[in-house]
């Protein structure tokens, strides 16, 4: 038993690593798990599940202020790149903060078709990036429910929690 | 020969405990992103502070009883140790805000912390000019609140300590006033 969890251990902790070799994720996100712990044991899904939502109500927004080609906000569409920016970058969302830098450039120059393009990016980077991680939080582990085993809980989804040593273990 | 009344025992204990244990620095935190104010909330409580988060600069004026409906009464109770602030916000900036703490005489000794993602230099010299204790940058670090904490637990252990070695000296001159009138 204690194999197997060591097996998913180091598979989650490979998946982890990945993102980050990716550029989905950066540093800031083991700032966000450092923040997790039994009295907030979701926390990293809650605060993830905030950007998300977030960032689909500010790419709905900036959408709407391009539509017309003859009358842009770009002012409104600034200001959601640098909200978008903000909170990319305080959950470790790389590549959706990296986009964000050029969209910024595009609205600096009021440039319709740039700020389209970086808005289809933002889109993308995005819901891939909540695809990735959904992966992540999803892990159920009820076959493992067993009373015996040391690692099982009275909940029924185990959840992952990352430790101060730099490795995950089931809680 | 007179009686030499001594000082009545200081009510002060010694014990430093309740400011430096790790308890309820009460921290007011203002950000408008809703992402950075679940952040900053458990950032804080993780680094056991008591922790009132607001979305906007005019909400933490009335939080704080400075917005003009009602003036401080009511508001002496509130235990405020450092409001943490964004710069970038809509309608009122931190900046602002911060001007409007430090005119208050109720609040303006509490420390402002301003955090911004942007790092502009004349911005950050503006805000430390105007009084700010400290100007972070976004995203903020657990590593900066538990700087914050301590260097805040500092200054108030200090003026503690002040408290009981001034009035040490109150009590020393006293009883040595007391001596020379008896003159002993």
């Amino acid at each position: 038993m204690n194999t197997v969890i060591a097996q998913l251990q180091r598979r989650f902790q490979d998946y982890i690593v990945s993102l980050y070799q990716q550029g989905f994720l950066d540093n800031q996100f083991s700032e966000l798990r450092k923040l997790q712990d039994a009295s907030s044991p979701d926390f990293v899904s809650e605060v993830v599940s905030l950007f998300f939502d977030d960032c689909a109500k500010l790419i709905n927004n900036m959408s709407r202020s391009l539509e017309r080609p003859e009358n842009v906000d770009f002012k409104q569409v600034d200001s959601g790149v640098h909200q978008l920016k903000g909170s990319s970058s305080s959950v470790g969302a790389m590549r959706v903060k990296n986009v964000c830098i050029s969209f910024k450039e595009c609205c600096d120059v009021q440039n319709r078709e740039g700020c389209l393009r970086c808005l289809q990016q933002v889109d993308y980077e995005s819901k891939m990036l909540k695809t990735k991680l959904q992966d992540l939080f999803n892990v159920s582990f009820k076959a493992l429910q067993n009373p015996t085993c040391s690692a099982a809980r009275a909940t029924n989804t185990p959840s992952w929690r990352y430790n101060s040593s730099g490795g995950y273990k089931l809680d | 020969m007179a009686e030499v009344m001594l000082p009545e025992k200081l009510e002060i204990s010694n014990d430093t405990s309740s400011l430096a244990s790790p308890e309820l620095l009460h921290v007011l935190a203002v950000d408008d992103s809703i992402v950075d104010r679940k952040f900053i909330e458990r950032l804080l409580r993780v680094s056991s502070c008591k922790v009132t988060v607001v979305d906007s600069a005019t909400r933490a004026l009335q939080y704080l009883g400075l917005d003009g409906e009602n003036n401080t009464v009511g508001f002496e109770d509130l235990k405020i140790n450092l409001i943490m602030t964004d710069y970038s916000m809509p309608g009122m900036t931190g900046y602002e805000l911060l001007k409007k703490i430090k005119e208050s005489s109720a609040f303006r000794e509490i420390p402002v912390v301003i955090m911004s993602s942007e790092n502009i230099l004349p911005r950050i010299d503006r805000c430390l000019e105007e009084g700010a204790e400290d100007f972070l940058l976004k995203p903020v670090k657990l590593a900066d609140v538990k700087r914050l904490r301590d260097s805040l637990m500092k200054a108030e252990e200090k003026a503690f300590n002040n408290i009981i070695m001034h009035k040490r000296e109150l009590e020393v001159n006293d009883v040595y006033s007391q001596l020379k009138r008896a003159k002993i």
